[in-house]
């Protein structure tokens, strides 16, 4: 294993991260504030308690996944699209690395950003309301299966895209409405039938259940199901990976 | 001389049918510094990017440094840097972590002392904490040639390092080149100045619609094909040549103010005192002459529209 090439890559994207920090760490801090006056003081004080969990306390695991989920794409997307875009893809391509390595580099670092921008979005709910983690433990592993499988997906897509408006469109028109509809907000038993057989086909709902599951050993689905979900997902994105460094599909000619 | 590189009947065939190179052999020495010649489309970015891994090859074999490119990539690849001929660096960042970043790609743990050494070489280390978007193109280049030699490879790229350099920059990087090889780097250029390469290289290869039509030392190269000129200045106009000169091939140049006679270097006989003897017995007189040889540049647009 080439070690020094990892980190190298892995140090890298993180440093842009920092370099952006006002972006990248205060974005998160004011939107979930706002999420937090919106729904939970304006609208949640006029919401029931879902399941016997406070409305305000409800939206948190959606609201982290809503960010780990958005973020891991656009972390990953745009940080192997960007050198492709400018052309220094030439150095990735030309050292001594092994695609396991690349992925490592740029995936663990999208991976990092998601999950330190979701426990940023967990402080701040913490200011909001009184935090309870029933499985702590199984929380992080979410956390971590989540961030890695998205920021796989991303990658796929920064891949993928030949043009910055693809790179926006799968995040922008398919996962955010997916994440809003798969029950960051609402448990989805309190969808009319139809509809809720309908979000069974969303696979964020099985994400968002297994993680709420976490936080308050409640969940909209089985939590076998939604792991096995999760590594159905997970599989899908390594195979793609895979697929895309054995035929050199938009990295060689 | 001991082969650094080996390309044996390499063929490259892209998706879209054009076949960039057929069936191409080529031994690269160690120590040297080798230029391909040839024009726009020849095949010269497609067969370093081959050698380096960013294109995958359609046939053929390629070792470097003894390792096959594709089945030992990571020791083939650990000794090559890569000078690509398009300015593409990062932007944010700066010159010292760039230059860095690239060390630690090729496996090598950080080493300050040899990446200020490459900064200071190519006067870049008053700006190494400069971010790269705010240097000039000259500086830029700098930082693609410290970032090729941030982890020591014993063979170096440089594909048209000097496009759109200026004089001093470019005469900069001669030097660098030379010192280089004095360091046993062995050196492969790409270039269309043709004075670089007259200037630098030891062998010269010439590629030509995807195929190598020469390999040559430079100097046998200009010594086979070079050509001799003896440019006699007139006192008067002459208007036709006396039939007596007619076996000389001379040329009437300058609107018939000057003789030129081209002559072969290799022959024994280069025929200049019989052209003499010819001219004063026919009654032309010269008031001056001078002799010049043909340059790099003119053998090689010789070759390529004598192939095409």
């Amino acid at each position: 294993m080439n070690w020094h090439a990892v980190r190298a890559i892995y140090g890298f994207e993180m440093a842009r991260f920092w370099r952006t920090s006002m972006q990248s760490i205060l974005a998160p801090v004011i939107s979930t504030s706002l999420y937090f006056v919106v729904f939970g003081a304006a609208i949640g004080s006029r919401v029931s308690a879902v399941d016997g969990v406070p409305y305000g306390l409800f939206i948190v695991p959606g609201l982290m996944m809503l960010a780990l989920l958005t973020q891991s794409i656009s972390n990953a997307s745009f940080g192997i699209y960007f050198p492709r875009f400018a052309g220094t893809i030439y150095e990735i391509l030309s050292a001594p690395i092994s695609p396991l390595e690349v992925v490592l580099g740029y995936v663990g670092a999208a991976a990092s950003k998601s999950i330190l921008i979701g426990l940023i979005i967990l402080a701040t709910s913490a200011l909001f309301v009184p935090l309870h983690i029933e499985h702590p433990f199984w929380m992080v592993v979410f956390l971590l299966l989540t961030a890695i499988t998205f920021s796989l997906f991303g990658f796929v897509i920064g891949l993928w895209a030949d043009g910055f408006e693809k790179l926006q469109l799968v995040p922008l028109l398919i996962v955010t409405p997916l994440t809003f509809l798969g029950g960051s907000f609402y448990a989805i038993d309190m969808l009319p039938p139809f509809w809720r057989a309908v979000s069974l086909f969303n696979p964020v709902v099985y994400l968002i259940s297994a993680f709420r599951w976490s936080f308050f050993g409640k969940a909209d689905v089985s939590l076998g199901v939604s792991v096995a979900m999760i590594g159905l997902f997970l599989a899908v994105c390594l195979g793609l990976v895979t697929y895309i460094f054995r035929t050199g599909y938009r990295l060689k000619s | 001389m001991q082969p650094i590189i080996e390309i044996e009947n390499l063929s490259k065939t892209y998706a879209s049918g054009l076949a960039a190179l057929s069936e191409v052999s080529l031994t690269i020495r160690r120590g040297e510094i080798f230029a391909l010649l040839g024009p726009n489309g020849a095949g010269k970015s497609t067969l370093i990017n081959i050698v380096c891994g960013i294109v995958t090859p359609s046939s053929g074999r390629v070792r470097a440094n003894g390792h096959d490119i594709l089945s030992d990539y990571r020791a083939a690849r650990g000794a090559i840097g890569l000078v690509p001929q398009e300015l593409t660096t990062d932007a944010f960042e700066t010159v010292w972590d760039t230059v860095s970043f690239t060390r630690g790609l090729f496996g090598l743990r950080k080493d300050p002392a040899h990446i200020e050494r490459v900064l200071r070489d190519l006067s870049l280390w008053e700006k190494r904490d400069s971010r790269i978007m705010t240097l000039s193109g000259g500086m830029k280049r700098r930082v693609l040639i410290a970032k090729a030699l941030s982890h020591e490879p014993q063979i170096l790229f440089l594909d048209e390092p000097t496009a759109g350099v200026d004089v001093a920059l470019r005469q900069d990087m001669w030097r660098l080149v030379r010192r280089l090889r004095e360091q046993g780097v062995t050196v492969i250029l790409t270039t269309h100045y043709i004075e670089e390469a007259e200037e630098m290289a030891d062998r010269v290869g010439v590629i030509r619609g995807g195929r190598i039509i020469l390999v040559e030392e430079k100097a046998e190269l200009m010594r086979k094909l070079g050509r001799k000129q003896l440019t006699l200045q007139l006192p008067a106009p002459v208007e036709v040549l006396p039939d007596s000169l007619a076996g000389f091939g001379l040329e009437l140049a300058s609107g018939g103010q000057e003789l030129v006679y081209t002559y072969d270097t290799k022959g024994e006989r280069t025929g200049i005192t019989g052209l003499l003897t010819a001219l004063s017995a026919a009654g032309i007189r010269f008031s001056d002459l001078n002799t010049s040889q043909s340059s790099l540049e003119d053998i090689f647009v010789d070759l390529v529209k004598e192939r095409a």
